[in-house]
C-alpha cells in the first residue's frame, strides 16, 4: 500500500546536518534511496548513526536541511500513514511487562487498524508468517521476558515484518544474533529490497556492510561524512580514518574482505 | 488478546461485582436477607430494612465500588505512563497533596465537605506542581517525572507528619483514619461514578496506543503514536481519577498497585481488556474490604485501607508464586 508518488525516491535527505548540544554529528550531506536499494550507515561508537537513523525516520527534526519520505516531508504525513510506509527497528527492546511473542509481533499491526479496530485472523496470519520467517513459529505463546537476547531481537524483527512497511530503517539488526541468524536476517532484508522495498541499516561489521550495501554512509564521529556507492566509501584509507584504527582491504574473487590490523 | 476471549472475562468480573454488592447490602448490624435487598432495590419495599439498604448501604457501596474502580484504573494508567510495574496512583505525589489539603482542613476543624474539597484541591495542586517542574524545559522523561513526583510526595509526607504532631488527640484519630483510607463518611457517590465513567470513556479509545506505548517510546513513535499527547492525557486522567477517589475515601493503599497486577495475571497486558477489568476488580475488592471493615469487628469500624492490604497482599503473593515464568 504505497501512498507516495511512484517516481519520487523512498527517502531523501537534502543538505542534512545534525547537532546535539554543541557537537556537530555530521556536516551537510544529501542522500537518495530508491526502492530496491540498501543503504548502510557505518561509523565508530557515538558517531551519531542512531541519531541520523531516527532523523531519517522522522522521530527528530534535522538541525539543518530536510528529510522527505516518499517525496513529502514528514509534516505532510499522517502519523499512521507514515508508519505504514516506513518502519523502524530500535536498537534496544525495552520490556517492562510480560507479553506473549505473538502479541508482541501483533503490535506491528497498530498503524493498519482504526481507533476501535482489533487484530483479526488476517493480522494474526501476517504475524505468524513473520514469526515463522524468523524461526519463532514454535514460540508464539512464550513470554518475551523469558527469551534470550537473540530470540528477543528476532521477535522485534518479526514485529517489524508484521508492520509490513515499504521502507525498513534498522538500527543494528544483527544485535545479539548468532552468526547464522546475522546472515539469515540480512539476507531476508536483501530479498525484501530485491522485491522493491527500501532498506537503511546501521551495522558495525564492515564485512557484512560490504556484502549487503548498495550505498554506504560513513560517519567519522568528528562531523565528517562520506556518502556514496559501496566501493567508493569502503576504502581502507577512509575506513581507517573514520574508525581511528588501521583497516586493511583485501579484494577477493567474489567480494572484498576487511581486516583490522 | 483475542477479542472473543474478552467477554467471558468481563462477564465473570461483573458477576463477582454483583456478588460483592449483594454482600455489602445485606451484611451489617442489621442483617438483611438477599430477598429483602432485592425487594428494596428493585421493588417498592417499605420499612426499616428497605430504608437501611437504600439510604445507608447502597450509597456507601456505590461510593466504595467507584473508588476502588478509580484507584485501580488510575494505577493501571500510571504503570503504563511510567512504564514501571511498581507505579501506583500515589507515586507522583497526588496522595501527598490530597493529604496535606485534607489534614490541613481537619487541623483547622473545618466541616467535612471543606475537608473533601481541600483534599481535591491539594491533589490537583500537587499534580500541577509535579507536572510544571518535570515539564520545565519541555522534555519530560518518565525518570524525571518519577523523581519529581517522589520528591514532592516526600515533602508532603513531612508536612503531614508536622500536622499530626501539632493536632489535638481527638483530631489525630480522624486524621489517621483519613490517611489509612476510611469510607465511613462516603455518602454522595454519584460524582465519583460520573468521573469513573468519563475516565474510562476517555481512556478506552487510546487503549491500543497504550499497548504500543508500553513497548517503549521509540517503538510507539515509529508506529505512529503521538506520544507527547498520549502521556499528557494519561497523566491528567490518572491524576483526576486518583484525586476523586481520595476526596471520597482518603488514602486507600494497595488497590491501585495490586489490582492492575492481579488483572494482568488473569487477562494479560492488553489495555483494552485490562482497563475495564481493573475497574471491575478494583471496585469489587474495595467493596469486599469495606464490608469486612464494618462487619468483622462490629460495632468497631476498621479503616478500609487496612483491609485492602490484608486481603490484597496474600492474594497477590499467592498469584505471584503460581504465575509461570
Amino acid at each position: 500500500m504505497t501512498t507516495a508518488t511512484d517516481s519520487s525516491p523512498m527517502l531523501e535527505a537534502d543538505r542534512l546536518a545534525l547537532r546535539i548540544g554543541a557537537r556537530w554529528l555530521c556536516c551537510e550531506f544529501s542522500l537518495r534511496l530508491a526502492a530496491g536499494q540498501c543503504l548502510v550507515l557505518l561509523g565508530p561508537n557515538g558517531a551519531g548513526k542512531t541519531t541520523l537513523l531516527h532523523t531519517l525516520a522522522g522521530l527528530r527534526e534535522p538541525t539543518v536541511g530536510a528529510v522527505r519520505l516518499g517525496g513529502r516531508p514528514y509534516m505532510g504525513w499522517d502519523s499512521a500513514a507514515a508508519a505504514r510506509f516506513r518502519g523502524l527497528l530500535p536498537q534496544q527492546q525495552p520490556d517492562f511487562f510480560s507479553a506473549s511473542v505473538l502479541e508482541t509481533a501483533l503490535v506491528g499491526r497498530h498503524p493498519h487498524l482504526g481507533r476501535w479496530g482489533w487484530e483479526g485472523p488476517q493480522d494474526e496470519a501476517i504475524a505468524r508468517a513473520a514469526l515463522a520467517e524468523l524461526g519463532l513459529a514454535d514460540m508464539a505463546t512464550r513470554d518475551i521476558l523469558t527469551l534470550s537476547g537473540g530470540e528477543r531481537q528476532r521477535v522485534a524483527i518479526a514485529a517489524l515484518l508484521t508492520q509490513a512497511p515499504e521502507l525498513f530503517l534498522l538500527d543494528e539488526p544483527t544485535n545479539h544474533l548468532d552468526l547464522r541468524y546475522q546472515v539469515a536476517v540480512l539476507e531476508l532484508f536483501a530479498r525484501l529490497a530485491r522485491a522493491g522495498r527500501g532498506v537503511v541499516m546501521v551495522l558495525h561489521d564492515i564485512n557484512l556492510a560490504a556484502r549487503f550495501a548498495d550505498q554506504v554512509i560513513l560517519l567519522d564521529g568528528r562531523g565528517g561524512v562520506v556518502a556514496g556507492a559501496r566501493d567508493e566509501v569502503l576504502r581502507a584509507g577512509l575506513l581507517s580514518q573514520a574508525f581511528d584504527h588501521p583497516i586493511r582491504r583485501i579484494d577477493g574473487d567474489r567480494r572484498a574482505i576487511f581486516i583490522p590490523e | 488478546m483475542i477479542r472473543h476471549a474478552v467477554l467471558p472475562i468481563l462477564a465473570a468480573l461483573l458477576a463477582a461485582a454483583a456478588l460483592a454488592f449483594a454482600w455489602a447490602l445485606s451484611a451489617g448490624d442489621l442483617p438483611i436477607t438477599f430477598a429483602e435487598v432485592a425487594a428494596a432495590l428493585f421493588g417498592n419495599a417499605q420499612g426499616m430494612a428497605a430504608d437501611v439498604v437504600r439510604e445507608l448501604r447502597l450509597p456507601r457501596a456505590v461510593a466504595v465500588f467507584a473508588c476502588g474502580g478509580l484507584l485501580a484504573t488510575a494505577g493501571a494508567l500510571m504503570q503504563v505512563l511510567l512504564r514501571n510495574p511498581l507505579a501506583d496512583p500515589y507515586v507522583l505525589g497526588i496522595s501527598g497533596g490530597a493529604a496535606v489539603g485534607a489534614l490541613g482542613a481537619m487541623l483547622l476543624g473545618l466541616a467535612p465537605w471543606v475537608v473533601d474539597g481541600a483534599a481535591f484541591a491539594g491533589a490537583l495542586a500537587a499534580m500541577l506542581v509535579v507536572f510544571g517542574l518535570a515539564h520545565g524545559d519541555g522534555s519530560w522523561t518518565q525518570t524525571r517525572l518519577l523523581l519529581t513526583g517522589v520528591i514532592v510526595a516526600a515533602g508532603c509526607g513531612a508536612a503531614v507528619t508536622l500536622m499530626l504532631s501539632l493536632a489535638t488527640d481527638t483530631r489525630v484519630h480522624s486524621m489517621l483514619f483519613w490517611l489509612m483510607g476510611d469510607a465511613s463518611g462516603a455518602g454522595r457517590p454519584w460524582p465519583a461514578v460520573a468521573v469513573l465513567a468519563v475516565g474510562l470513556a476517555a481512556a478506552l479509545p487510546f487503549a491500543r496506543d497504550l499497548n504500543v506505548l508500553a513497548r517503549g517510546e521509540i517503538t510507539a513513535r515509529a508506529l505512529g503514536v503521538r506520544v507527547e499527547r498520549l502521556r499528557l492525557l494519561l497523566y491528567v486522567l490518572a491524576s483526576l481519577l486518583t484525586a476523586t477517589a481520595m476526596t471520597l475515601v482518603g488514602s486507600v493503599g494497595f488497590v491501585g498497585l495490586i489490582v492492575p497486577h492481579l488483572v494482568r495475571f488473569l487477562v494479560g497486558n492488553d489495555q483494552r481488556v485490562l482497563l475495564p477489568a481493573a475497574l471491575l476488580a478494583g471496585g469489587t475488592l474495595l467493596t469486599l474490604a469495606d464490608t469486612a471493615a464494618r462487619t468483622v469487628l462490629a460495632p468497631v469500624q476498621l479503616p478500609v485501607g487496612v483491609l485492602t492490604a490484608l486481603i490484597g497482599v496474600p492474594v497477590f503473593l499467592f498469584l505471584l508464586s503460581r504465575h509461570p515464568r
